[in-house]
This record gives structure tokens, sequence and C-alpha cells, in this order.
């Protein structure tokens, strides 16, 4: 029987979303191992976020609410020490920048192993193995960990968010521990990047622009078109981000996000690895290349050979009337 | 400013898709593929470099001191990182697939407790296993401020101002050293490091700098000296295992090239019916 603690992530006083994958991860190893789960909302407007978590079946909703903006040191402290006093055989959260950012060095307080960013995970006779994507994706590997504790962060895409499941529980707030090295560290601010469009790990479609867009302006007038004709998230290759065309957090693979939407579009991208290893999860996916070498015609099922700047306007047009008739 | 730069290698990252797995699933093998530097330990050694040079001059002050964990073959890997400006090494001997993040973290502890740097500044992850947890693990293990995802980093005396890329934007925070700082990818961009030397005018290409035929001579003569983990009092037990590996299922390999527009509408609809 184990226990599971997800620590919910927060964001201007509200429950990101991305929560609900950690816990579709806590309810399938409560159910499989016959033991329950907990959320716990930590940082600042965590009653506004335990009432958006009572609706999915949680034995417990415990709240620290801690002022300031996030910082791992003062959370850190007072995950461990409930994890320590309530006796949680696992440890989960999300692997956002935040579950990977905190995660670690909740483990390490705890002298616990960590398996990260799961895309699965499964109960055998009682043993909890998780599956894990390493070398960009290219290989996966089962593992078990041996510590009493288990620290783990899910992979969002890989867990459908969790159904409400009812059962309003109340929050109980608990202790707030402060020994880490808060004194040293400060918390300036967080620019939030604002839009009106679906976040990319949500969405159904993702329409993604590479270096081939050439620039910022292009990104707005032929590519943006195209992502709204589809109601899409946008997202973009490395290249595109580090020349300064979109903001950092639109990259999609290895190490920016992973998107497994129902469509994705990959124009002007050429299908690194590294960019493979955050999109090749999506169901359907197509590419805008003038180069049928280009080594995204390795995942792709559709490949529009074409100029992006001729083609991607006339589909924009196309996909809006198509959508315009359905 | 003493800072301390851990290196790992791994498995030619650029062709991360020639991976194997052995016929028992019990091991992944990489077969002739190359040994590299973890591509986030380079810009992390790239951004140390930055953080104690002049780089109008090339003038240094401090000491960067780089740090590996693996058997006798990765000092091939660490006289790359001397070559490209680190100047000593730190190898510590051990079967580096037999590794697990608490227990390289609580290696780096030792050596931290022993070399006494301002800074450890390291990757985010090192791109064979994915896991990007031994820096954050370090820094709880030191009881040390950290920040992770480091885009740009300031120094101001003890303090940095770093910037962190998050999936929600650009979160800044200042930490006084000793601190823990892992790098992303975009801290090797021209302007991301200022250090209050190297003057504003200078411009760093966004990238690594290339190893020199001067630099690889000098890398020759630079000391490395080797320890094991028990000389660091650390036991290589290891809290995961891996029972088994495979490779991920391979999309159904079927491209369907078009041509126009309309033909590809007309797949969308009716074939794959997503519009
Ligand atoms: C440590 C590390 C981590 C990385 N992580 C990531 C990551 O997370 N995500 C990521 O994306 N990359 C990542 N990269 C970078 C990656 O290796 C590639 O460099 C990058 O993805 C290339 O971006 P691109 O496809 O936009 O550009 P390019 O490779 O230059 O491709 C441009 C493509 O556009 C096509 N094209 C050009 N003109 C046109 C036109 N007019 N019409 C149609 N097609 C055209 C070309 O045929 C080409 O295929 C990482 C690299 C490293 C070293
Ligand atoms: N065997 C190793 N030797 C040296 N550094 C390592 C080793 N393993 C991990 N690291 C460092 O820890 C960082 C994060 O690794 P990881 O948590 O494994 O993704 C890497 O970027 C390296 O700087």
């Amino acid at each position: 029987m184990t226990d599971v603690l997800v620590v919910a992530e927060l964001l201007d006083g509200q429950l990101r979303k991305n929560t609900l994958s950690a816990v579709a991860f806590a309810k399938k190893v409560a159910e499989g191992t016959g033991g329950s789960f907990d959320v716990l909302a930590i940082g600042e407007g965590t009653e506004a976020a335990a009432s958006s978590l009572a609706p999915y079946g949680a034995r417990a909703i415990l709240t620290a609410e801690i002022e300031g903006g996030y910082l791992a040191e003062k959370y850190s402290p007072t995950v461990s020490e409930l994890c320590k006093s309530r006796s949680y055989g696992v440890v989960a959260a999300t692997a956002s920048t935040f579950g990977k950012d905190l995660l670690p060095r909740v483990a390490a307080r705890l002298d616990a192993g960590v398996a990260s960013d799961i895309a699965g995970v499964s109960v055998d006779g009682g043993t909890i193995v998780y599956r894990r994507p390493m070398y960009a994706g290219n290989v996966y590997g089962y593992c078990t960990i041996s510590t009493d504790v288990h620290v783990v962060t899910v992979r969002q895409s890989e867990f459908e968010p969790a159904e409400e499941s009812g059962g309003y529980t109340g929050a109980e707030a608990v202790e707030v521990v402060t020994d880490g090295p808060s004194d040293r560290i400060e918390f300036v601010s967080l620019v939030a990047q604002k839009s009106e469009r679906p976040e990319l790990t949500d969405a159904a479609t993702v329409v993604s622009g590479g270096r081939a867009l050439k620039s910022a302006e292009n990104f707005k007038s032929v590519l943006e078109p195209l992502v709204d004709a589809f109601g899409a998230a946008m997202g973009a290759s490395r290249a595109a981000c580090d020349a300064g065309y979109v903001p950092n957090d639109l990259q999609v693979g290895q190490t920016g996000k992973v998107v497994a939407p129902k469509l994705y579009i990959a124009v002007g991208i050429s299908g690194a690895i590294q960019h493979l290893a955050g999109m090749k999860g999506s169901k359907v996916i197509v590419a805008v290349n003038n180069n049928k070498e280009a080594p995204i015609a390795g995942v792709a099922d559709y490949f529009l050979v074409a100029d992006l700047f001729k083609a991607v306007p006339e589909l924009t047009a196309e996909v809006k009337k198509a959508r315009a008739g359905a | 400013m003493k800072i301390l730069v851990p290196v790992k290698r791994v498995a030619d990252p650029n062709n991360a898709n020639k991976m194997k797995v052995s016929a028992d699933g019990k091991q992944v093998v990489s077969g002739d593929l190359p040994w590299a530097i973890n591509p986030f330990d380079e810009y992390a050694l790239e951004a140390a470099l930055r953080l104690l040079e002049n780089g109008a001059t090339g003038e240094r002050a401090g000491e960067i001191v780089i740090v590996s964990l693996g058997v006798d073959d990765v000092q091939t890997t660490m006289r790359q990182a001397l070559a490209m400006g680190a100047d000593r090494g730190i190898h510590v001997k051990c079967d580096e697939g037999a590794l697990d993040s608490l227990v390289v973290a609580k290696a780096f502890k030792a050596i931290v407790d022993a070399e006494k740097p301002d800074l450890v500044l390291m990757g985010k992850q090192a791109v064979d296993g994915d896991s990007n947890t031994a820096g954050q693990m370090l820094a709880e293990l030191l009881g040390w401020p950290m920040a992770t995802f480091a885009m740009s980093i300031a120094v101001d005396g003890k303090t940095l101002t770093v910037g962190r890329e998050v999936d929600t934007g650009v979160l800044t925070l200042k930490v006084t050293l000793p601190a823990v700082v892992t790098v992303d990818l975009r801290i090797v961009q021209s302007k991301a490091v200022q250090n209050g030397i190297t003057p504003a005018s200078h411009a760093y290409p966004d990238d690594i700098r290339h190893i020199s035929v001067k630099g690889i001579m000098a890398a020759k003569k630079k000391p490395l000296d080797a320890k094991s983990l028990g000389d660091l009092g650390v036991a290589q037990a290891t809290t995961v295992t891996y029972s088994k590996f495979e490779l991920p299922p391979a999309r159904s390999g079927n491209t369907r090239y078009v041509e126009t527009v309309g033909e590809l509408v007309k797949l969308l609809q009716t074939e794959a019916k997503v519009l």
C-alpha cells in the first residue's frame, strides 16, 4: 500500500491545469497499490487552488500558504517535512519547470531516489515500475527505486489530465517549515508571456515554425494566421527561439516543451533529433518543407513539399474555409 | 571567484537515434558513436569562462575546476574541457553507467566541501539520461541557494542576478554566493553573461568558443587528479535501478508526399480526419 503526495503547481493564485497529469499518475499508483493520494497546494492563493482541486478524488487536500514568488528553497523544507510526518511512499509533481526545479531538492532532503519525467508507471506485485524516456526519447528505460520514498516527476503529454471523480474534503493547512537557505535568495520577477492562444502543452493542434520563417515579422504575418485558423497553439524550433523570432517558452523539444497534440504541423523545421524528441508522440504530423530530404520526413505522416511563403497563406485560406463550413 | 564545473561525457547526442539496446534488454549500447562533452556542460564551461575573463583582452581572474565521474577514458573528454580553458580537473573513477543522480550529487558535495568554490556552474541536464536532477540535489545537500534553467547571469560582487527560462516566461532571481546555477541553451548567447569586467561593446558569438591548437597543447600539461568514490567517502549505492530498456515503437513510416495545398487539405479531411 503506497500513499502518494502530489505537489500542485500554482500561478497567480490559480491552480495550473498541468497538475492534473500528476493527479492522474497518483490515482494510478494509489489504485495499483491499494493506497490513497493527497494533494498539497503550496504558495500564494492556496485556498482557491484547493477548491479547484476538490473534485478529483484526493483523500485530503493540504495547503501551505507561502508568500512572495516561487522559490524552491522556500518550498522544499515544507514538502519534505510533510512527506516525513505523513509517511508518503511517493511524492510527485508534473515535470514542468516548476516540478523539475523543486522535486529533486525534496529528494535530496529525504535521501530519496528520483525518477524524472516519467512516461508511464505500472505496479507489479506491489513494486512500482517507472518507464522513462532517455536519449531524447530514443530509448525507454524501466526503473525501480529502492528508498522508502520515491520522488517522481510526470511527463504531462503522457498522462491524460485526471477526470473529476467527486469528493470535496475541505482543506487542511499544514506546517510551513522555513529552514532552507532562503535568506540568500530573492525572487525578483516573473515576466510571463501573455497569449490568447491555448497553452502549448494543452492544445489539440500545434503549429510550429522554424528557422526558415526568417524573422519575427514573418512569424506574425505568415505563421500566426495559420495558427489562428486552426485555433492552435504556436510552437517553434530552438533555432527560431535563439534568433529571437518568438519567445523562448515556445520551444518544442528534448529540452523545451514536450507536446503530443492530435495534429502537429512543422513549418520550415528540419527535424533535428532534439526537436523530434518534443513532438513525435503527436497523433498526426504534417511537415511543410521545401526539402524532401529533411529528417522531419522520418516522423511526418504528410509532407507538403513546397515553399512555405507560398504554401502557408494558401493553407490558411483553405483551413478557414473548411472550418467555417464545419 | 572559483567555479566548479562538472562535465559528463555522452554518446554523440546528434545521433541519439542510433542508440541500441542489447538483446537481453539489460543495457543501452552506444556502439561506435563517439563520445562528446554533454552539450549543457559545454555551455556551463563557456559561461564560467565568460564570468571570469575580460572578453576583450582574454585576461582571466579566478579559477575553473572541472570534475567528472566515470571510467578512465573520461579523461579524454576532460582534456577537451581543459583545452577550452578550464584550469584543472578532478576525475572521480567509477563506472558512470552504474550511477544515479543522488550518488553524483553526494560525490559533488564531497568535492565542494574540499575545494570550497564560490559557484558550481553546471548543465541543467545530461542528454543521455535526460534526468535534470543532479544540480538541484547538490544545492539541497549543500544547503545552498540555486538557480536552474539559467539563460542569463549578471554578477555584482557576491550577488548573481539570474534569468531563468521557465514554462511561463522568464523568472528573475538574485542569489548570494556560494550557490549552484544550472544553465539552459540561451546562456551562450552573446550578451547572456555580464561580469562587469568585459566591456559592453564586446560581442561574444552566440555559441561556445572553438578549441585552439594552443589550448590543446596547454591542456596536456594541466593538472588532472584522480580519486575514487571511496576517497570521497561516497558509496556507489544507487537508489534507482534499471531492469530493462527498449526502443520506442516506430511511427508508421509511411510518409505521404504531396505537392499542392489542395492535396494536403483533402488528405487531412478524408484520411487523417483532423480538419
Ligand atoms: C543541447 C541541445 C539541445 C537542443 N534542444 C532543442 C530543442 O529542444 N528543440 C529544438 O527544436 N531544437 C533543439 N536543438 C537544436 C537542434 O539541434 C536544431 O539545431 C534545431 O532544431 C534546428 O531548427 P530548425 O529546424 O528551425 O532550423 P534548420 O535546421 O535550419 O531547418 C530549417 C528547415 O527549413 C527548410 N526551409 C528553408 N527554407 C524554406 C522555405 N522557404 N519553405 C519551406 N521550408 C524551408 C529547410 O529545408 C530546413 O529543413 C538543441 C540543440 C542542442 C545542441
Ligand atoms: N557522471 C557525471 N560526471 C560529471 N558530471 C555529471 C555526471 N552526471 C551528471 N553530471 C552533471 O549533472 C548535470 C545534470 O545531470 P542529470 O541530473 O543527470 O541530468 C549534468 O549536466 C552534469 O553537469
